[in-house]
């Protein structure tokens, strides 16, 4: 899915995946961060995912 | 490829003759050019109807989902790897079937066909030895190489021989191999573009869909009762052209075939817009074959990838 997404233009690093047990809170809060972190610094680079207003020809 | 015809009607005759199938599935000519459409034959009256050319490319194990007769069936190397991926996921019995084999040597690509001419075509004639296609129209007529107007998934095939069947109505045909043919130069060349180059690869290929959902309904693999589109409670996917929503769409139900699409090409050749859809789904291909050794419908025995756990699965990009 990883694979098909960025195929398709996704940037790699907007998609992350991560096994997380209840018990590893610490583990949480580093992969959130991160996240954040990878995401922020590739949210300036455009606005393509948003949806637009309909053309009208 | 009248050989083939003989033959189809033939056994498909005797078939209804012995009792031994309720209904013979094949293909018949369709009321416009190139548009060959599926037959059900349930008596013997009815199998002079059945023909066959290159413009059999829809995939008739569509056909079968869920049926509970016994069934004779016209396949190509595709639709019988299309039936084993039915058998697999229980969608149908192998006993309930008997697979009349087809080996195959491609269909010819309407898209191509008609973007070739100016007019309308009005008929389509090959040769006997199947080397040559014949077009024409209301003041054109043009003869070409049967090779150079095949579908892109026909000359990337690896298995034009029926994989599983009853019996064979023709000698088998040679196979391409990987030497012969490079079948994933299209998605290595999309690879090695950067996510902006890609995005706009893809914003443009799908720029002409119209969403209506011609591919999912041409493919064999789409039989969910209710479909993710269709569905409003929840409503996974917004209904507009928007290039987002088509976007998703096309993502998403490319990935609904992942290890399981056969690449028999019905999704594109079914587009009223032309969409070269396989885009998507040949990249899944490429990853089943390289990470899990998968190409899919070429056994009844085993389930498939992304329906099976081994440890040794790749999960590099789990942090």
């Amino acid at each position: 899915m990883k694979n098909l997404l960025e195929h398709m233009g996704i940037d790699p690093g907007r998609l992350h995946f991560s096994w997380i047990s209840s018990a590893e809170s610490t583990k949480f809060v580093e992969v959130a961060k991160n996240v954040t972190e990878e995401v922020m610094a590739l949210q300036s680079k455009e606005k393509k995912y948003m949806k637009t207003k309909p053309k009208v020809a | 490829m009248t050989s083939y015809t003989d033959k189809i009607r033939e056994i498909s005759k005797r078939l209804l003759k012995e009792g031994k199938v309720d209904m013979v599935i094949g293909f018949t000519k369709g009321s416009v050019p190139m548009m060959n459409q599926p037959m059900f034959a349930r008596n013997q009256n009815d199998v002079d109807g059945f023909a066959w050319d290159g413009n059999c490319g829809i995939n008739l194990a569509n056909y079968v989902t869920g049926r509970s007769e016994k069934i004779g069936i016209v396949a190509k190397g595709c639709d019988s790897r299309n039936l084993a991926v039915h058998i697999v996921e229980n969608k149908i019995k192998r006993d309930q079937l008997y697979i009349i084999g087809v080996p195959c040597t491609g269909m010819v690509d309407r898209h191509k066909l008609t973007a070739s001419v100016g007019g309308e075509i009005e008929a389509i004639e090959e040769d006997a030895a199947g080397k040559t296609v014949t077009i024409s129209g209301n003041d054109f007529s043009e003869t070409v190489d049967r090779v150079d107007v095949l579908q892109e998934n026909c000359a990337l095939c690896m298995h034009r021989n029926p994989v599983i069947y009853d019996e064979l109505i023709a000698e088998e045909v040679p196979e391409q191999t990987e030497e012969s043919v490079d079948r994933y130069e299209a998605v290595r060349k999309v690879e090695e573009m950067s996510p902006e180059e890609k995005w706009a690869y893809f914003d443009d290929l799908f720029s002409d869909c119209i969403r209506c959902y011609a591919c999912r309904n041409a493919c064999p693999l789409c039989y969910c009762p209710t479909c993710f589109v269709d569905e409003s409670k929840p409503q996974w996917v917004g209904k507009s052209i928007d290039p987002s929503d088509i976007r998703i769409f096309h993502f998403l139900r490319a990935y609904h075939c992942a290890g399981r699409c056969t690449d028999c090409g019905a999704c594109v050749r079914s587009c009223p817009m032309g969409i070269n859809v396989r885009a998507l789904t040949k990249k899944l291909e490429k990853d089943s074959l390289e990470y899990f050794g998968w190409e899919a419908g070429l056994t009844t025995e085993q389930r498939p990838p992304l329906d099976t756990y081994k440890p040794d699965d790749p999960e590099q990009f789990i942090k």
